[in-house]
C-alpha cells in the first residue's frame, strides 16, 4: 500500500513521462479503497448515500444542514485526503474521550458534532439514515487501517509551528485579497453556480458557526497551509497561514450553540484562548458574536 | 446587463461608434455605453480588428470545427486577462495577438464584459463513458487524482464544466484540440499561468494521455 505510490512514480519515471509531480509530503500514508470496491446491495447503497452527503451536504441532509457547506469542503478530495482530516484516520480513533462535550463520544456522536457546529444545523438522531450513511462511508475508508492508532500519519490537519509573529489582520487581508479571493470572493462569501456551491463561503451567515474547530485561528491555519490555495498546497508561508486564517476568523459568523445569552460569559467559558480566538472581540467597531451582528445558531432552513 | 437582442436606435448606435472611436473609454461611461461599445466591436470589429462574430459566432458560441473557442458566458475578468496577454504576449497566438494589440483597455474591458453577459453554456447531463478513456476523463473531471495534486477540473470550473464567472472558464463548448492545445500551452509555459498561477500548476500534473483524454471527453458534452 505505502509502495503503492512510489512504484506509480517509477512507471512513470521508466514510461519516459516529463510529468510533474505536485508537491509532495514525503510522508507514506495509509491509502483507502478506490470508490469501485464499493460492494453491491444493501451496505453498498448505504455507504455510497453517505458519500453524496458527504459531498453534498445541504442537498442530502437538508434537514440537519443551516449553512451552505459541504463536508468535502474542508474533507478534501471526499474524505480522502491525508492532512485534510481524513476519514479513514477519524473512523478508527472512536470512541474517544472529548473535552469538548466531556463525554466519550462514539463516531456518529462525533458527527452530530460536525452538524451542529461546522454546518450550523442540528444534530441528525443517533441511527438515523444520514449518520448510519456517513459512519458506513468512513468504515468503508476505514478498511485496513489500525483500529486505535489515533496518530495516524495524515490525521487531521498538520499542526503548525507558532507564528514567528502574532498574526496580524492587515497583513492577513492582503493574503486574502491576493491568493483566496479569486475563489473565495472578496467579501467571503463563496460563489455559486446554478443552485450549487462551488467554492465555499468562509464567513457570513453561510458559513461554519462560532463552535466549529475551524474558527479557530490555529486550526484554519494548519488547513489552510497544508491545503490552500485548492491544488496549491503548501504554497503560502506558515506565517502567511496564520495572517490570514486570522483574517478569515475574525470576521462575523453565525453564533455559538451553547451561547449562555452573555457573550463574556460564552467567551470565558469556551472561547478562553483570546491569542487565536476572536469570539467576543472587538473588530472594525463591532463585538464579534454580539447578538446583534451575529446570524443566530443552528438555522435550519424550514 | 443589457441584453444583445435589444433594439437600438440610430442615436444609440451612432454615440455608440463616437464612444468607441473616443479616446479612452473611461470609467465614467456607464455600463449600458460600454456594452453598446462590446456589442459593436464584436458584431463589426474596430479600426483594422474584424467582427470577433467573424471567427467566435454571432452568439461567442465559437466554432469549434475550426478551433475558434467559445466566449460566450465567459466571466469578464477570465476574457479581458485573456486579451491583454495576448498583447503582451504572454499568450500568443497568430490570429488573436496582432488584434489584442490594437485594442485599448477600456475596449478590452468592454468587449469582456460583452461577451460575459452572453449565456453560459447549458449542460443537462454528462456522456456515458464508453471507453477507458472516457472513464480517466471522467475521473478527473469529477474527483481528480489527488495522489498527484490534481483536483477536479470542475471543482473549479463550476458543476459540469459550466465556468465561474469572473475568473474561471467555462470547459465545455470547447473543441478538443482547443483545450488540448491550451493544456500543453501551460505545460510548456507558452501560455501565462493564469489567476494565482492555478491551471499552469495543475496542467503540469497531467501526462499527455489524460490530457487527450479530458480534452476529447470534454467535446462531446452537448451544451445549449
Amino acid at each position: 500500500m505505502i509502495t503503492y505510490r512510489l512504484i506509480a512514480s517509477l512507471v512513470l519515471l521508466l514510461a519516459g513521462q516529463s510529468v510533474q509531480a505536485a508537491p509532495d509530503t514525503a510522508v507514506a500514508h495509509f491509502v483507502p479503497p478506490p470508490d469501485s470496491a464499493i460492494p453491491e446491495g444493501p451496505f453498498g447503497d448505504m455507504i455510497k448515500l453517505g458519500q453524496k452527503i458527504f459531498n453534498h451536504t445541504p442537498k442530502y441532509a437538508p434537514k440537519y444542514v443551516g449553512n451552505s457547506l459541504s463536508c468535502a469542503n474542508c474533507h478534501l478530495d471526499a474524505g480522502r485526503l491525508a492532512d485534510s482530516a481524513p476519514l479513514w484516520a477519524a473512523y478508527p480513533a472512536y470512541p474517544a474521550y472529548r473535552s469538548k462535550n466531556k463525554k466519550v463520544n462514539s463516531y456518529q456522536e462525533r458527527l452530530q458534532g460536525c452538524f451542529m457546529y461546522s454546518m450550523n444545523g442540528k444534530a441528525p438522531p443517533l441511527n438515523s439514515d444520514v449518520l448510519l450513511a456517513l459512519e458506513s462511508y468512513s468504515y468503508f475508508l476505514a478498511k485496513g487501517a489500525p483500529v486505535g492508532d489515533e496518530k495516524m500519519a495524515g490525521r487531521g490537519f498538520p499542526k503548525l509551528a507558532a507564528p514567528a509573529e502574532s498574526p496580524d489582520l492587515t497583513r492577513g487581508q492582503k493574503v486574502y485579497e491576493a491568493s483566496c479571493a479569486l475563489c473565495h470572493g472578496s467579501d467571503g462569501q463563496g460563489r455559486t453556480v446554478n443552485g450549487q456551491v462551488v467554492f465555499p463561503p468562509l464567513w457570513g451567515k453561510n458559513s461554519y458557526n462560532w463552535g466549529a474547530g475551524m474558527h479557530s485561528v490555529s486550526t484554519a491555519a494548519s488547513f489552510i497551509h497544508a491545503n490552500m490555495p485548492f491544488g496549491m498546497p503548501k504554497t503560502l508561508t506558515e506565517q502567511q497561514a496564520w495572517d490570514v486564517a486570522a483574517y478569515i476568523n475574525s470576521r462575523p459568523r453565525p453564533q455559538d450553540p451553547r451561547f449562555t445569552g452573555s457573550v463574556e460569559e460564552t467567551r470565558a467559558k469556551f472561547h478562553p484562548n483570546t491569542k487565536y480566538d476572536y469570539y467576543g472581540q472587538t473588530i472594525d467597531g463591532k463585538q464579534l458574536g454580539n447578538p446583534a451582528n451575529t446570524p443566530p445558531a443552528g438555522t435550519v432552513p424550514k | 446587463m443589457t441584453s444583445p437582442k435589444t433594439a437600438r436606435t440610430p442615436r444609440a448606435r451612432m454615440i455608440g461608434v463616437l464612444l468607441g472611436l473616443g479616446a479612452g473609454l473611461s470609467a465614467a461611461l456607464n455600463v449600458q455605453a460600454a456594452d453598446l461599445t462590446g456589442a459593436q466591436i464584436a458584431a463589426h470589429g474596430i479600426g483594422s480588428v474584424p467582427a470577433c462574430a467573424t471567427c467566435h459566432g454571432t452568439q461567442g458560441q465559437g466554432n469549434p470545427l475550426a478551433n475558434f473557442p467559445r466566449l460566450a458566458g465567459m466571466g469578464a475578468a477570465y476574457l479581458s486577462e485573456q486579451l491583454t496577454d495576448y498583447a503582451d504576449g504572454t499568450r500568443s497566438n497568430p490570429i488573436m495577438s496582432p488584434f489584442a494589440k490594437q485594442l485599448t483597455p477600456a475596449q478590452m474591458k468592454a468587449v469582456a464584459a460583452y461577451y460575459a453577459s452572453l449565456p453560459a453554456p447549458k449542460v443537462s447531463a454528462l456522456p456515458a463513458a464508453s471507453s477507458d478513456q472516457d472513464k480517466l476523463a471522467q475521473n478527473l473531471l469529477t474527483q481528480g487524482d489527488w495522489s498527484r495534486g490534481i483536483p477536479a477540473c470542475f471543482a473549479c470550473h463550476g458543476p459540469m464544466g459550466v465556468g465561474v464567472k469572473p475568473s474561471f472558464p467555462a470547459l465545455v463548448g470547447q473543441s478538443a484540440t482547443y483545450t488540448e492545445e491550451q493544456l500543453k500551452a501551460w505545460q510548456q509555459d507558452h501560455r501565462a499561468p493564469g489567476a494565482g498561477g492555478l491551471m499552469a500548476a495543475v496542467a503540469k500534473r497531467l501526462t499527455p494521455a489524460e490530457i487527450t483524454a479530458v480534452a476529447g471527453y470534454l467535446a462531446k458534452i452537448s451544451v445549449q
